[in-house]
Order: structure tokens, then sequence, then C-alpha cells
């Protein structure tokens, strides 16, 4: 407590006072009457008919459920929550002895986390359906789920980070996604990391991390990391077009703060937009011009064949510091703690949105360039060239709205920006800069999404809101209220809202993709010839039961609709039991479910032609049910089978077998 | 003329699909079975699309590197519900299955189940008994033949 307290609340009531001058202004409160807002033929163009698809998948964070949810638009229905960072017992991921090091970093086992971005893998800076990344904000990891099989194919941990925000918007070809750290920290040997934390100017450093997915595998490694100075890193995304090649990233509290930030941390006028060159970044790599660094982390790739995960533990990371290699980090003054950093289709423009800022501030590439060339600088921060706000200006958008967070752009020129203090849309003419229409959201919008909105090609069509407070919106459900989505049609001069619906978890950034572009990617089952797990029993001749040590091994199969072997017996306490279960069917939508009482983990939904494996250590002796939990035949109810425990000093024989009343060979 | 058919043998295939899941194994002549004059039934009614004739399957001599492959596969993919005897499991017993049931009307079941079930009345007779509908298990046409050989020699 250096600072008096005085000083604190003055800053506090500045805050403050600010806020409530701004509510003031006109035009900028939003409108709370619903019945205005929507139009008489919303119904319709929302309308999906049973049995028919949506035109538009949208893949949106769950924020700190950790997940992925996928809706259909314009619909609005939930098509499935994928399970990613947090563990999901309901299909065993995180439990089955496979899956469990999806999760696993340096830290251990991290079953939950909380995921803010879903970015989806591009190929000539347009979405191509492939892949859909997102990460994980709290212990810093970046996923990648293969849009095949709607499942989590590999988690990277990113090293030398405390918060993975800024992240993992993609370059054009997925050459690379980023991740910047939000919270710098000190790093190095454990001496140079034990620092008072009063020390932040000294010892606290930040860093960008550039990681290369595999086009083939999907596999993640970090191709590079950036050194930069100790700031808090927000958000990001790739310059396309002219300015492909480069990355921009917001960054606040470069006053340095520690502590009380909302006050301490907005004392600056402007804070910094930094422009990475990763094109000359990916040459010093690979000129060898960079340093092996600390940096303990995971990757953690799924192999379909093994239906298993396979992790590589690397010790350290290639670090580049930008105070040796001039021309490779540039800063561009951006008032008022920025926080969305979004790059037009055209590439020409970067929007910067300062969330306590009253105005919108668009820089252009091209003066960044001429500036760069031009050493148009107005000094340097910890080393790193400061070029002037004026001069790298495209120009601001006067009064657009108050807190402006994230901006999506349409095909036509028009910017949309998300204010989450007077809760609406504004959209915006991005040559022009003047506003041209602004739609209330309910409530308090955050991030936004266009179809292609950040790409090259946006699709349009509509702008969904996601929103931190519902308050009235939705039937009351205690004190725990949904978040939600807003569908608004842009097709037209006016945006118009056409739907409500309720979201999982907390929507960060979202995106949405023409169904078209997926769909024929979808995996429909795992071929049962194609299945290499160590444990798998391919077809009924090959389910066994053995022993090793105080390991029980049961290799089981399942199908429509019975267990084989569905009696086990010689197993004793003190055993551990794995259930290794393959499915055998070879159809669509034919999961099996294995779940046994007394199960300290979870269950299991095995796919068509997978193997997964429970876990299972018993406690008391006697006869133990287990069942099938996915309803998969009209036989579904008799789809299970008995494994009995006897004492740890019995000599019951260990077998495992099924019996027909009237097969006959 | 669809229709005619299906109702002159309600009788007799109720019966045999009994047979075929349930228990006995007496063969009186089903319809679609070898006893069936060849191509009869494809001449009276037109199989529904991506269903296979009598027309596309050519039976020699048993071929032994087709009974291999056809056996593995059976392993793999089927055995958890047909035992290779008379009996039921899941589905039928094999034993005699060729006796039974035209070979085309074999292969459509092991390859497009869905459409089987959807249009042919035998196969909705045989899953009112069995009440498991018989899944896709992803064989491709050449699999289907050589599960077929191996059928032949059972």
């Amino acid at each position: 407590m250096k600072r008096p307290l005085a000083y604190s609340g003055l800053g506090l009531a500045a805050i403050a006072g600010t806020f409530l001058l701004m509510n003031t202004l006109p035009g900028c409160r939003p409108s709370t009457n619903t019945a205005t807002a929507v139009t008489g033929d919303a119904a319709s163009k929302v309308y999906v008919k049973p049995g028919e698809h949506d035109e538009f998948y949208n893949f949106v964070s769950g924020g700190f459920s950790g997940q992925m949810a996928v809706y259909g638009l314009p619909s609005g229905r939930l098509l499935r929550e994928i399970p990613v960072f947090s563990v999901d017992p309901e299909s065993g991921y995180g439990y089955s002895e496979e899956t469990k090091g999806m999760l696993t970093t340096t830290h251990g086992f991290i079953p939950w986390d909380d995921s803010h971005h879903a970015e989806l893998s591009q190929t000539d800076g347009v979405p191509d359906g492939k892949w859909c990344f997102i990460n994980g904000n709290n212990t810093p990891r970046i996923a990648l789920i293969d849009l095949g099989t709607f499942r989590t194919h590999s988690i990277i941990e990113i090293p030398n980070s405390a918060g993975n925000h800024s992240s993992p918007f993609t370059t054009g070809n997925s050459e690379y996604v980023v991740a910047g750290t939000r919270f710098s920290i000190p790093m190095g040997s454990d001496a140079e990391r034990d620092v008072p934390i009063k020390t932040y100017k000294e010892n606290f450093k930040g860093t960008v991390s550039f990681i290369h997915p595999e086009p083939e595998t999907g596999k993640m490694s970090i191709a590079f990391q950036i050194a930069t100075p100790g700031v808090n890193f927000d958000l990001s995304h790739a310059g396309k077009g002219p300015s492909e090649g480069w990355f921009f990233f917001s960054c606040y509290n470069t006053e340095q703060a520690y502590s009380l930030m909302e006050v301490n941390s907005s004392q600056r006028d402007k804070d910094f937009i930094m422009a990475v060159n990763w094109k000359l970044a990916e040459q010093l790599a690979k000129d060898g011009k960079g340093k092996r660094v600390p940096g303990k982390h995971h990757s953690n790739w799924w192999n379909h064949h093994t239906h298993s995960t396979e992790t590589t533990v690397y010790e350290d990371v290639l670090q580049l510091d930008p105070k040796d290699h001039p021309g490779l980090v540039y800063f561009m003054p951006c008032p008022k703690s920025p926080h969305g950093c979004d790059v037009d289709p055209t590439g020409k423009y970067i929007v910067g949105s300062g969330k306590l800022a009253a105005l919108i501030p668009v820089f252009s590439f091209e003066k960044i360039q001429a500036a760069i060339a031009a050493n148009d600088v107005e000094g340097d921060y910890a080393g790193i060239p400061v070029l002037k706000y004026e001069s790298v200006l495209h120009g601001e958008v006067k009064k657009p709205g108050l807190g402006p967070l994230h901006t999506e752009f349409d095909a036509n020129g028009n910017a949309y920006t998300s204010f989450f203090v007077s809760s609406e849309i504004v959209k915006w003419n991005v040559e022009k800069l003047e506003v041209v229409d602004r739609v209330p959201t309910y409530y308090s919008i955050g991030h936004l999404t266009v179809p292609g909105g950040d790409s090259k090609k946006p699709w349009g069509k509509y702008v969904i809101a996601y929103n931190k407070i519902t308050k009235d919106r939705y039937l009351p459900t205690g004190p725990e209220l949904s978040q939600s989505a807003q569908l608004y049609s842009i097709d037209g001069d006016k945006m118009e809202l056409l739907l409500d619906f309720p979201t999982t978890g907390e929507p960060h950034y979202a995106q949405a993709i023409p169904a078209e572009l997926v769909k024929p990617r979808e995996v429909k089952f795992f071929k049962i010839e194609e299945n290499k797990h160590p444990y798998v029993a391919k077809g009924e001749k090959e389910t066994k039961v053995e022993r090793k040590g105080k390991e029980v091994h049961v290799w089981m199969t399942t199908i429509r609709s019975h267990f084989a072997p569905d009696n086990i017996e010689g197993v004793k306490l003190g055993d551990e039991v794995y259930f290794h279960v393959t499915n055998l069917e070879q159809d669509w939508d034919v999961p099996h479910g294995f779940a046994v009482k007394g199960a300290q983990n979870a269950e299991l939904l095995i796919m068509p032609g997978e193997t997964q494996t429970l876990k299972w250590v018993p406690t008391k002796v006697g006869v133990v049910p287990f069942y099938c939990t996915d309803f998969c035949s009209a036989l579904h109810q008799e789809m299970q089978g008995y494994i009995r425990v006897s004492p740890a000093n019995s000599n019951v024989p260990l077998t495992g077998y099924t019996v027909s009343v009237d097969a006959e060979m | 003329m669809r229709i005619t058919l299906l109702s002159g043998f309600t009788a007799t295939a109720f019966i045999l699909a009994m047979a075929a899941c349930g228990g006995g194994s007496t063969n009186d002549g089903p319809p679609g079975a070898k006893s069936t004059p060849p191509g009869a039934a494809a001449a009276e009614t037109k199989a529904p699309s991506g269903l296979i004739t009598a027309a596309d399957i050519t039976l020699g001599d048993i071929d032994a590197k087709m009974v291999d492959s056809g056996k593995g596969i059976y392993e793999l993919k089927c055995q958890a519900c047909h035992s290779l005897g008379a009996n039921r499991v899941v589905g039928p017993g094999w034993k005699g299955v060729t006796e039974r049931r035209a070979p085309e009307w074999i292969m459509n079941m092991m390859l497009t189940p869905d459409i089987m079930l959807d249009s042919d009345p035998e196969a909705q007779k045989q899953l009112e008994e069995c009440l498991v509908r018989m899944p896709n298990q992803s064989l491709s046409k050449a699999d289907g033949r050589n599960v077929l050989e191996f059928m032949r020699t059972l």
C-alpha cells in the first residue's frame, strides 16, 4: 500500500465520473424496448425446417467452461459442446487412459481452463473449415480442434507465458497461430523468477509466441518466441494482403503497474499496438539468429490410429530479442488500454479499440511502412521504437459509442464494432470513418462475429453479438443466469435483430463458416481395420482377460447390443481393472457407452471402430454390474454384464466369457 | 406387382423368419432362396436402386483364397452377432444360410442393410424376430463377396 488511499479514491472517482459523463451523451443509451427492436418477419429468417440444416456453423468459445460450443446459424440451435480444456465425464474425455494425456502440462494434469477465442484455420486468408483453434487463457495453452471429428486433436502448452489471452489468431495460411502473454512475469532461472513483485519494471518481461501446426498431422510446436518489455498483451490479428507478413498485438499497462490495475494501468493517455514483422522473425529463426532459452512445455497430440494421446516434452524454446534485431518490432501509440486489434479485409487498415476511449483509431499499413522508412518515431519504449501516432493514423471514428471492444468486417467496406458500456453494435465505413448505423444489444456485448469477418473475404449476412449479461431476457434460473448470443441481419442498410439464444459457458470470440466447407470433411466412424490401439480386440475372437500383477486387463468388444466378455470373474480387492473397450460397429451414429458401478472417474462413450480404456478400482467384494449408457437398440436395456470381485486372498481363477443359450457351432 | 408377391408369401415367409432367427432350420423353399427359379424374383420386382441383383453375382467353384478373406472379415465384423451354427445369437446363425437365401439377398443385407430393412419384406420380417437392426458394418462389395464365399462352405 504505497499509494495513499486518497489518491486511489480520486482515481476511481475520475473513472466513475467519465462513465457518468459518457452515459449522458445522446444516442448512446441502449433501448430496452424489445418490441421496437424486432420486426415482423424476423421469425421466418431464422426458421430452419425440421430435418433441414443450418447455413453456417458457429464455433463459440466457452469462456469459463473451458470448452467450445457449436451452434447452427441462423437457427441458434446448439449442435455440440466439444470438450477441449475441461474434463467431460459423459464422454470420458480427460478420464479415459487415452485422453488423460491431452490435459497434461508442466504443472501436471490441469483438468480445466478458461477458453476465450475460437479461430478457424485459413487458406489464402480465408477460413477453410479444416481446424478450429482455441486458447486456454489460464494455464497458457492452444488447442486445435479437428473439424472432421469435432474433437480436440492437439494441445500445446506455451512456456514463458502467464495467461494466454491474445491468442490463437492465425496467419493467412495457418503457418502460425500466436500466443501473447496477458501477464508479464519474471523469467529464467529459479533465482531470476523469485523476485519482489514491486521490481516489475526491472524484472518482468512478456513474450509473444508463434506456434506452427503441421499441415498434415495437426501436431503443434513453437517455431519461435519474441521477448518483449513487461506489459499486458490483450488481442491480436495477422496482416493480410499488403500487410501480409505482419502481426499486430494490442497491449495495455504500459504503466507497468502491478497492483490496483484498474486505476494504475489506466494512467497513460495511450498504450500500444505492437507491430511484428513475422516474416523477418521467421527468417531470423531460420538463419539461426535466435537463442534457445529455458521453456519446458508439453505438446499433446491425438493419434487417430492408436486412439491415444502422444506427448512430446520440450525443454526450451527459440527466442528472438527485438533489441538485437532492428526492424522486427515497432510500437504504435493507441488510446486508452486497447483491447480489440482487428485488420480489415483489404489488409490496409488496423483498428484498435481502446476500451476506455470515446473514439476508434484506425491505422494505415501504408503509413506505418512510410513512418518506418522515414524513422518517424517519437522515441522508444524499453528499446523498441515508438512510431508517431499522427504519422501512422488513417483517422479516428469520432464519438462512435462507449467502450469499444472488438471489430469485425463485411465485404462492402463496413466495420462492426461492439461497445460494452453503451451496449450496442455500431456499423461504420472504414474508408470514410463515418458511423452509418447502430443497434442495441441485450445486454453488454463483448465480442461479435461476422461469418468470415476477420478474413480476406467475409461472407457477411449476419453479425452475432455475444453478450455478458442477460438479466430479464429468458425465464429466470436463480442467481446464475445464462450468457447469450444475438443474431442480426446485415444484408440491408439497417442492422436487424432476428434472434436471441442462450449460450453455454461465457462466449468470448467466435467464428462462423458456411456449413458446406465443413460437412464434406465429416468422419462418420473409425475403420476397425485401421485401429492400432495396443489393446484393441478386432472381433470377439480377440476378447480376453489377462492379469499382469495387480493389473487386470479386459479386452472387451461392444456391438448392438452386448459386451464380450460380459461375465468376468477372478478379480480381487486390491486389483486395478482396465476395461479396454472396442466398439465393433462400423456405421455412423452408433456409439456405445460403458459404465461400471462405483467408478470414481467417469463413464466412456466409444465411437464406432474406436478403443477406449476405463480404469476401475473395486472397493468392495461382490458382483458388480456394468452396462451401456448410450441407447443403442431396442435391446439396449439388455446390454449389460457382471464382474465378480473376490477378497484379496481368493483363488477364483481369472476368466471372462459370454454364454449363449442356443448358439451351437 | 410387389405387393401381390408379398401377400402371396406372407405365411411361409413368417415361419421362415422365425426359423432364421428363433430356432428351427427347416427349409421349405422360401422366396428368394436357391430353389426359386433363377432370376424370377428379380424379374418380377424391381430392386430399389443401390441393391445388387442376381445378375451381378457369379458363383463358381469354391475359391479358397476368398473363403479365407471372408472368414477374417467374419471374425472382425460379424461374429459378435452371428454364430456359424444353426441358431441365433443376435442375428441368425449362418449354417446353411446359402441354402435358405439367394446370394443377392445375402449380399444386400451385408452391404446395405438399411435399404433392405426399409424395403425388403423378408428383411423386415427377420427384424420383427431379432429386434436389433442389422448394423451396416461398412463392407466393400469385394468384402461382401468374400464373406458370401465363406458362407458357401458352412
